[in-house]
């Protein structure tokens, strides 16, 4: 039996590491960018307005807040995820991509959407937020740099799914690498999201914008737009568990626990990624109370492969940390390398995305989400999960994996310790303040500083909020700066420079059935499940759209 | 381990501890499921649903929406319609004696609002072109501000009015 293929080797190319960091620069650079408006958002909750400075060039807190979100959320996440799907794709199938120059055009049509966003909204003119609601109106080159961000991601994801396909013809009935699978995975499901957006902006927002019509059907756009909208958390989150399941392990200096449940995981995760949409939607009117109850179903269901994920994440953790000569209960957790800053960050993040987790059960419960509808505590849910979970596992990558591309040596890695532990506690406090200010009522996306109907008691739990984004803010400059020093060191000791950790499993992959190893059937069940759970509701709003809303434009 | 000692039947390998997580995980989520179910189907407390669709507008010269506010429909029972605009509410103000069921309608006449009657279970996304409804037992005395909570533009922060829950008798004009 030919197991070969496992047995070789394959370092990534200069020009294949090049190519991975130039996703990774601008993931980081629009990482700095965004997150200098972070602050003012936080210090404005206190009445501490430092808008009022930096006026004219930045007209108010709502255009900071749209910078904050489109760079972090959005701009961050997708160049840092599709750089970091090369690796795995190229690492992980120990062969070069089939169709490179795909994957070229995908990153500068990335590029060329990023430069036509940032236009507008620079120049205040979509100043919309990241959901971007109709009918308040942006600029059109906001909406087709959305686009073409979006469909340069696509374009790179066919080059994935090629190089795959091209792998798995040479190697009929061998378990597919791990980490090249759940990579691929991830950006096959994000094709499958991003039609709903698609079709929001191409049928709706764009033409509205260029005055091609002249009015939007606003609940029909939230529609197409949450269809996307949560698929997308699960877009940033699965590199992290990449990482987490398939990396992380080795770097800890153990294994993958179980193999079997980490596909199974990606699977369920492809299978209900996307009919969960309307949970964004509860208090929505114009959507039937029963299909949402079906979504908030689903939702639940969503949740499982999470806690499998929690389960084998710990099991493979605990396994390291055993044979590392931790015992009893916890000694095994003290084992770990916490000296490794990509290690820290990873386990830090994780602690936190359990909180995560459990204020997303919150989140998911159909009616009681009332209570916490549109309110800080959203905010402050996310901030523990793409700005925690996700961003802080991508910045515990990007220890290694900037090193690894540049040849470099980690610059002061006791600092890195110290930023994944600052940004820990930052978070602590920035996210539950957050909390507690949604419970008592605090809408989202508002300047408490200077809202009318605020209390004086919630003052406290405001100060807590600008103290925690201040802390956050440097972490933030500490890793920028440690990633600026690292990128323009000296060339180091081929020695010194780190390996791609990867996991192996404990049990021998070709064990795992073949089930779990095959695209077919996933994608068919996740298309039916679409069609089920999306498609009457989705239809009947579209057979009755109302173009009548004609919003208010641009300044 | 190598592929020649691997047994003929492919298996997932689930560890026993692993097993008992995952029934203990699905049995939680199934527990919850029933739990929202209930209070939403049994108990009542809902989320708004399919209401009547309107045109933005047109909705507030014609119907409820051109004279927005509080109207007694039966003993204790009242409707309030409130009409949302950048970057206020009609009318600012909602006075109900203490122990009414008010249902509320809300609607909107230019881009998206929130309506969230602060200590209570009211919150609704106001989209141009639907009705937002929901039904609300006050039965404490009181004032309650309703805020707009989706970013509206510039002065969004300012926009919210209030409710005054008081004793029958004690004033005003119902």
């Amino acid at each position: 039996m030919t197991i070969s293929a496992e047995k070789t080797k394959y370092e990534l190319t200069g020009q294949e590491k090049r190519f991975i960091g130039w996703h990774i620069l601008v993931a980081v650079i629009a990482l700095f960018v965004g997150s200098l408006f972070g602050p003012l958002q936080a210090f404005e909750f206190s009445g501490w307005d430092l808008y009022q400075y930096l006026a004219p060039a930045l007209k108010s807190y709502y255009q900071g807040l749209t910078l904050h979100g489109v760079l972090n959320a959005l701009v961050w996440t997708t160049f840092f995820i599709v750089g970091f799907t090369n690796l795995t794709t190229i690492k992980g199938l120990r062969r070069p991509l089939s169709h490179p120059m795909l994957n070229k055009i995908g990153f500068w049509t990335m590029l060329v959407g990023l430069v036509t966003t940032a236009v507008p909204l620079l120049a205040g003119t979509a100043t919309v937020l990241y959901t971007f609601y109709p009918p308040l109106e942006a600029s059109w080159a906001f909406y087709l740099g959305l686009t073409l961000v979006v469909v340069g991601s696509w374009i790179e994801g066919y080059g994935f799914f090629l190089t795959y396909r091209g792998w798995r013809k040479d190697n009929p009935g061998i378990r597919s690498p791990f980490i090249a699978f759940a990579g691929v995975m991830n950006m096959a499901m994000w094709q499958i999201a991003t039609l709903g957006v698609a079709a929001e902006i191409l049928s709706m927002l764009l033409p509205w914008s260029l005055g091609m019509i002249d009015a939007t059907d606003p609940e029909l756009a939230r529609t197409y737009f949450w269809f996307t909208g949560h698929p997308l958390v699960y877009f940033w989150l699965l590199p992290a568990y990449i990482s987490w399941y398939g990396m992380l392990p080795k770097q800890a200096g153990g294994k993958l626990f179980s193999d079997s449940l980490a596909r199974l995981a990606f699977w369920l995760f492809l299978l209900v990624s996307v009919p969960v949409g309307f949970h964004h939607q509860f208090v929505d009117p114009g959507i039937a109370t029963g299909w949402k109850w079906i979504h908030a179903g689903l939702t639940y269901a969503v949740f499982f492969p999470s806690m499998l994920t929690a389960f084998t994440v710990i099991a493979s953790l605990e396994y390291a940390g055993r044979k590392r000569g931790g015992t009893g209960l916890i000694g095994w957790i003290r084992a770990l390398p916490w000296k490794d800053p990509s290690v820290s960050a990873q386990l830090l993040a994780g602690i936190l995305f359990m909180f995560g987790g459990i204020g997303g059960l919150v989140n998911a419960s159909y009616n009681i989400n009332t209570v916490i509808h549109n309110t800080t505590w959203v905010p402050g849910h996310f901030h523990l999960t793409v700005a925690t979970a996700v961003t802080l596992s991508f910045i515990g990558i990007s220890y290694w994996l900037v090193p690894h591309i540049t040849g470099k040596k980690l610059y002061k890695p006791s600092w890195a310790v110290v930023q994944t532990w600052v940004w820990f506690v930052g978070m602590i406090i920035f996210s539950n303040a957050m909390h507690v200010l949604g419970l008592l009522g605090a809408p989202r996306r508002t300047p408490l500083g200077e809202a009318p109907y605020v209390p004086e008691e919630w003052s406290g739990h405001l100060l807590r909020v600008s103290i925690g984004g201040g802390i956050l803010f440097v972490a933030v400059i500490m890793y920028v700066w440690i990633m600026l020093r690292t990128a323009t060191g000296k060339k180091a000791d081929p020695e010194d420079v780190p390996e791609i950790p990867i996991a192996e499993s404990l049990r021998d992959p070709q064990l795992t059935p073949e089930w779990l190893d095959s695209f077919k059937p996933w994608l068919i069940g996740a298309v039916i499940l679409i069609v089920v759970a999306y498609g009457p509701q989705l239809l009947e709003q579209i057979a009755n759209i109302q173009l009548n809303a004609p919003g208010i434009g641009p300044p | 381990m190598s592929v020649e000692q691997a047994p003929a039947k492919k298996t997932m390998g689930v560890d026993p501890f692993e097993r008992n997580w995952m029934l203990f995980s699905i049995a939680l989520l199934v527990v919850f499921f029933t739990l929202v179910t209930i209070a939403g189907f049994a108990l009542g407390f809902q989320v708004p649903g399919v209401e009547t669709e309107v045109d933005p507008a047109t909705v507030a010269d014609s119907g409820p929406f051109a004279s927005p506010g509080l109207r007694q429909i039966a003993d204790g029972e009242y409707e309030a319609h409130v009409v949302a605009r950048t970057f206020s509410y009609d009318p600012r103000e909602i006075e109900v004696p203490v122990g009414s069921k008010v249902t509320i309608y809300v609607t909107s006449v230019d881009v998206q609002h929130g309506f969230k009657i602060q200590d209570t279970n009211i919150n609704m996304q106001i989209v141009p072109g639907q009705v937002s409804k929901l039904t609300y037992t006050f039965d404490r005395v009181g004032e309650f501000p309703y805020i707009c909570t989706e970013y509206c533009g510039i002065a969004h922060a300012a926009m919210y009015g209030v409710v005054k829950v008081v004793q029958p008798g004690a004033g005003g004009d119902g």
